[in-house]
Parts: structure tokens; C-alpha cells; sequence
């Protein structure tokens, strides 16, 4: 390291623009929570008084309340189906060789790169044709194509990461697979399993596109933001409800990507 | 994240015999291919039989309150022939390729930043950079509105400040706002692939340019950009394809003259109610978006051969 002090000298210029580039990824969000504080109906300057008034407002609206048992009960579902598919799916990938595997792991992957709209139109399509209603189990299933490539993504380098001869010891100890899954691989890959259960919520808990197509009568809280919108009465109560679904999310997206890096960098630490 | 790698391991039972290895081998294989099930069940339920659902769908027309199953052409046919189908889609593609290309340029610096110059706390700034994206895309787009409205963040503090009489029209309700709002939201995106590429680049090469003379700027450009090349192009990807199919933005930010063909193909489910139309829109921007990737991909591999 040390020899390369020369190449890697501080450069001051780049020090500012790298903390130029997070003031600006930061700072918009930060004016949904500033003015959901704001005494005013009207999002300007300069601030007119602090106030709870918005978040009490909040509280007492039943839909708000609907939407978000509707969210959550879609979310908690999303993330666990998803990152049990994914977890048997990485470990098929890791473990097994499979003609094939590459286009398969390409197959799940599609979905990160194909505009949401092309999912959301077919998948409206294909069940108006079955005659299915929509549902939350209908945006639960739109969720699924979304979160499982998250899931996937965030679980492969777990399987890829550990020590394989551990799996290998355990078998020649006379374990069966099954039991060598539980008391060797799910315990090394945890961590992954915690930060895709934790990511996954929070993409279906914020998801928009597919909830947009798939959603019956029973919103999912971003419809619900979505629909209140039209009502500018409405503003400051929407900066509320905002303001708290950002703060969850980048607690609960904290935790999973520190969860889910952290044996990654220093392996020794996940296998204690 | 696309470009996963993969280590494909062999069962390591070489004291076997080979006959039983080889059954055990298949067992393996067959293994693997259950435990993928449930995972490519849900990928061919969710996305691959809806899609050529669609695609059926696109060469239906549009009768009444129904639709008339025969085989045609014709939503293709509209969609070449009345100019606005062109122009949305001509306008989305200028709309996310500046997104992309603005995204990418301001990117790049900071993914250089966090390779090669944040020693201590590294994944604390990868965290940083991307946690805003996997918080609600809505409500990022919102907090956009909130800052460019008529009323908002930027026009009433500089009126506050007297330094503008009027609020600034072009901020809110235009293209402008379109790009700065999908560039801010898909930034993490880019970071990433770029930083994985940048971190991977063997920090020898670089001390071996040095010591034989290049400066710092022949050091980046002969070095450190041309191997980072791969991480720009998926970075290019990963923000140009979804962009382009982006409907929220413009609905919520944009203004007369920003609706992209994302807009048009939500308009045909909805208020239009001409499905087959709006199916046959959605396999053309497909087609196109795979068109400009492909193409894409095809200039970049060309010219990175010359280089080579």
C-alpha cells in the first residue's frame, strides 16, 4: 500500500466532488421531511412554523392504515417467498455444475433490465385473459418477478464466499445434506439470508410500477400516496406519510447491506 | 449486478469410483435443477408466459369493448405510420440517452473516488451512494416536485433572496426537470458496476506506468479508463434501458412536452382502453431497446479491439 502513496496521493478536487455528489443524492429527499413539519398547506419558503399537525392528521386516517397493513402483508410475503427461491436457487448455482446454468442465471436476471412497464402490461394482460381479478395476491406475484433477481443477486456471493471443505467435512462426518444444509450452510450464509429478506421487503414495500397495473381495490401505500396526489389539501399529509416510509426504508436497507457486506470483507468475522 | 460470476465448483468425491461418480454427478445435476425450480417457475408464471402473451396480444385489434383475435398488423401499421408514436418514442430515447450519458459522466468521478482513494470505511461509502435506490422511486420523484414547482423549494428561496422577480418556469413541467429527476434517481445504479470494475483494476499496472514516466492524466487515460470500460457500458445499461420505458417522471415532473412512450403505452391501458395497441407499443420499445443495445454493445466492442 504504502508504495503506491505516490499514485494515490489525496486528490482535494475529487474530495469535494465526492461530497458535493452525496450532498445532492441526499439533500432533495431531506425536504420531504423538513416541510412535512411545516406549518402550511403550500411547500415554499420561507417556513411559516413548526407543527405536528400533518402526522396527527395521518394518524387518524383509516386508509392510510389500510394501505399500509395491505403493504406490509404483501411485503412480508414478497421477501420471505423470494428469498427462500432465491437461496435454493444460488445454492443450485454454487454447488451444482448444470448445463446451462449461465442462460438460466441471465433468465432470472431480466428483470433488472427491461423497463418495468413491458412486466407490468403483460402480467395485466395474461391475468385479465385467466380471468383472475386483481388482487394483493396479483401485485404479490408482480412483486415476486421484481424482488427474486435482488434475492438471487444478494445470496450468490454468500454461497460463492464460504469455504466449501466445511460443507465437505460435515458430509464426511457423516451428516446427510440435509442436515449439513441446516447446521453448516444456512448458518455461513445467514447474513445473506437476513440482508435479502430485509432488501426485498423494502422493494416491495416502495414498489410503484407493478402495484400501478396490478392493484384491485385494496391499495398498497405507494398507490395510496399516488392516488392522494391529485388533492393538494392532501400535500403536507402525503409529506408525512412520506417522510416516515423514508425513514424506515433506509433503516431497514442500512442494516442489509451492513448485514449482507460484512462477511464479505472480512470472512473470518461470519464464521465465528 | 447482471454480470454475476459465477464459480461453478466440482463435487470434490474424486476417491470414488468413476461409475459411481458419474451417477452421483447426474444426481447432482438433477439436484440443482430442483432446488432452481420453484425460482424459474415464478420467472416463467411471472415474466415469460405473460410476455408472449403480450406479443400475441400486439397483432390483436381492438373491437368494441372486446378484442378481435384475428392476426394482423395493423397496431404496427398505426404505430408506423402516425407520426406521434415516432415522436414518443424519438423523445424518450433523447430523454434517458441524456439521462445516461449525464448520469455516467457525474458518476464516474465518484466511483473513481471511492476505488481508488477511500482507504478506511469503504463499504460505509458504498452503502452511502446506494442506499437512496432501494428507497421508494416515487417519492424520490416526489421530493423533486417538491424542490421545482411553481411554488417550491428553489423558486420560492430565490425569490426569498430577491435574486429572481419571477419564479423560473423552465424548472418544473419540463425536460429539464424530467432529466435532472430520472439522473438523481438512477445514480446508484451506475455507481456500482463502475466501482466494481475500477476497484478490480490491478493498482501495479498503474505504479509500473509511473515508473516509467506517465504522468497522472496519461496514467487515467491510457490505464485506468480503458479497463474501467466494462463497468461504464453495464453502468450505461443499466440506467438507458429502464429510463426509457419510465412513465412516473414525466407524469409527475414533466410537463406538455415531456410524455415518453411509457406515458403512451399506460395511456392505452388505462383512459385509451386499446390494449392490443398498447401491447404492440410495449414489443416495440422491447425490440428497440434491444436494437440500441445490441448496436451499442457492437460499437463498444469495436472500438475497444482497436485499441487493443
Amino acid at each position: 500500500m504504502s508504495e503506491l502513496s505516490y499514485i494515490k496521493r489525496p486528490n482535494r478536487g475529487l474530495k469535494i466532488y465526492a461530497a458535493a455528489f452525496l450532498t445532492v443524492l441526499y439533500v432533495p429527499i431531506l425536504f420531504i421531511p423538513l416541510f412535512s413539519f411545516n406549518d402550511s398547506l403550500y411547500v415554499k419558503f420561507p417556513l411559516s412554523g413548526f407543527t405536528f399537525q400533518w402526522y396527527i392528521e395521518l394518524w387518524e386516517r383509516s386508509a392510510v392504515w389500510d394501505s399500509l397493513g395491505n403493504s406490509m402483508r404483501v411485503g412480508v410475503a414478497v421477501s420471505i417467498i423470494s428469498t427462500i427461491l432465491g437461496t435454493l436457487a444460488a445454492r443450485a448455482i454454487t454447488r451444482s455444475r448444470l448445463p446451462g446454468q449461465n442462460a438460466i442465471v441471465a433468465f432470472v436476471m431480466l428483470p433488472l433490465v427491461i423497463p418495468g412497464i413491458i412486466f407490468g402490461v403483460s402480467l395485466l394482460i395474461l391475468l385479465s385473459r385467466l380471468g383472475v381479478s386483481l388482487s394483493l395476491y396479483t401485485v404479490t406475484l408482480g412483486h415476486l418477478v421484481v424482488c427474486l433477481p435482488f434475492a438471487v443477486a444478494t445470496l450468490l456471493p454468500r454461497f460463492e464466499g464460504f469455504d466449501k471443505s466445511m460443507e465437505e467435512a460435515s458430509a464426511d462426518l457423516g451428516e446427510n445434506g440435509w442436515f449439513t444444509f441446516w447446521r453448516v450452510t444456512f448458518p455461513l450464509v445467514l447474513p445473506g439470508v437476513i440482508a435479502s429478506l430485509l432488501l426485498t421487503f423494502t422493494i416491495s414495500f416502495d414498489e410503484f410500477i407493478m402495484a400501478f397495473f396490478l392493484t384491485g381495490t385494496d391499495a398498497t401505500l405507494p398507490m395510496f400516496i399516488w392516488t392522494q396526489l391529485r388533492f393538494p389539501q392532501n400535500f403536507p399529509s402525503v409529506l408525512a406519510l412520506a417522510s416516515i416510509i423514508l425513514l424506515v426504508s433506509f433503516l431497514l436497507v442500512f442494516v442489509a447491506l451492513w448485514v449482507g457486506r460484512l462477511g464479505l470483507i472480512e470472512p473470518e468475522e461470519s464464521q465465528s | 449486478m447482471a454480470d454475476v460470476q459465477m464459480s461453478s465448483a466440482p463435487s470434490a468425491r474424486s476417491q470414488r469410483p468413476s461409475g459411481l461418480r458419474s451417477m452421483l454427478y447426474k444426481s447432482e445435476t438433477a439436484r440443482g435443477y430442483l432446488l432452481l425450480s420453484p425460482a424459474l417457475l415464478v420467472m416463467v408464471v411471472g415474466m415469460l408466459i405473460p410476455f408472449t402473451i403480450l406479443i400475441a396480444m400486439s397483432f390483436w385489434t381492438r373491437d368494441g369493448f372486446d378484442f378481435d383475435t384475428t392476426m394482423s398488423m395493423a397496431n404496427y401499421q398505426t404505430a408506423m405510420d402516425v407520426p406521434i408514436y415516432n415522436a414518443f418514442l424519438a423523445r424518450s430515447f433523447w430523454i434517458s440517452g441524456i439521462t445516461t450519458v449525464a448520469t455516467v459522466l457525474l458518476c464516474y468521478p465518484m466511483a473513481y473516488y471511492v476505488a481508488f482513494h477511500v482507504h478506511r470505511n469503504k463499504m460505509l461509502w458504498i452503502i452511502l451512494m446506494t442506499l437512496p435506490f432501494w428507497t421508494s422511486y416515487l417519492l424520490r420523484v416526489f421530493s423533486w416536485k417538491v424542490i421545482l414547482g411553481y411554488e417550491g423549494v428553489i423558486n420560492s428561496g430565490l425569490l426569498g433572496l430577491g435574486l429572481i422577480d419571477a419564479p423560473l418556469e423552465f424548472l418544473l413541467y419540463s425536460q429539464t426537470a424530467v432529466i435532472i429527476t430520472l439522473a438523481h434517481a438512477w445514480a446508484a445504479f451506475a455507481i456500482l458496476p463502475m466501482y466494481v470494475s475500477l476497484e478490480k483494476i490491478d493498482r501495479s499496472l498503474l505504479e509500473a506506468a509511473a515508473d516509467l514516466g506517465d504522468g497522472p492524466a496519461r496514467r487515467f487515460f491510457r490505464i485506468t479508463l480503458p479497463l474501467s470500460i466494462p463497468g461504464v457500458i453495464s453502468a450505461t445499461f443499466l440506467i438507458f434501458i429502464p429510463t426509457t420505458g419510465d412513465y412516473i417522471t414525466p407524469a409527475l415532473v414533466g410537463g406538455p412536452n415531456s410524455p415518453m412512450i411509457g406515458n403512451l403505452i399506460q395511456l392505452q391501458f388505462g383512459a385509451v382502453n386499446n390494449w392490443p395497441m398498447g401491447a404492440a407499443l410495449s414489443v416495440i420499445l422491447t425490440l428497440w431497446i434491444a436494437a440500441v443495445g445490441l448496436v451499442f454493445l457492437f460499437v463498444t466492442r469495436k472500438s475497444q479491439e482497436s485499441v487493443v
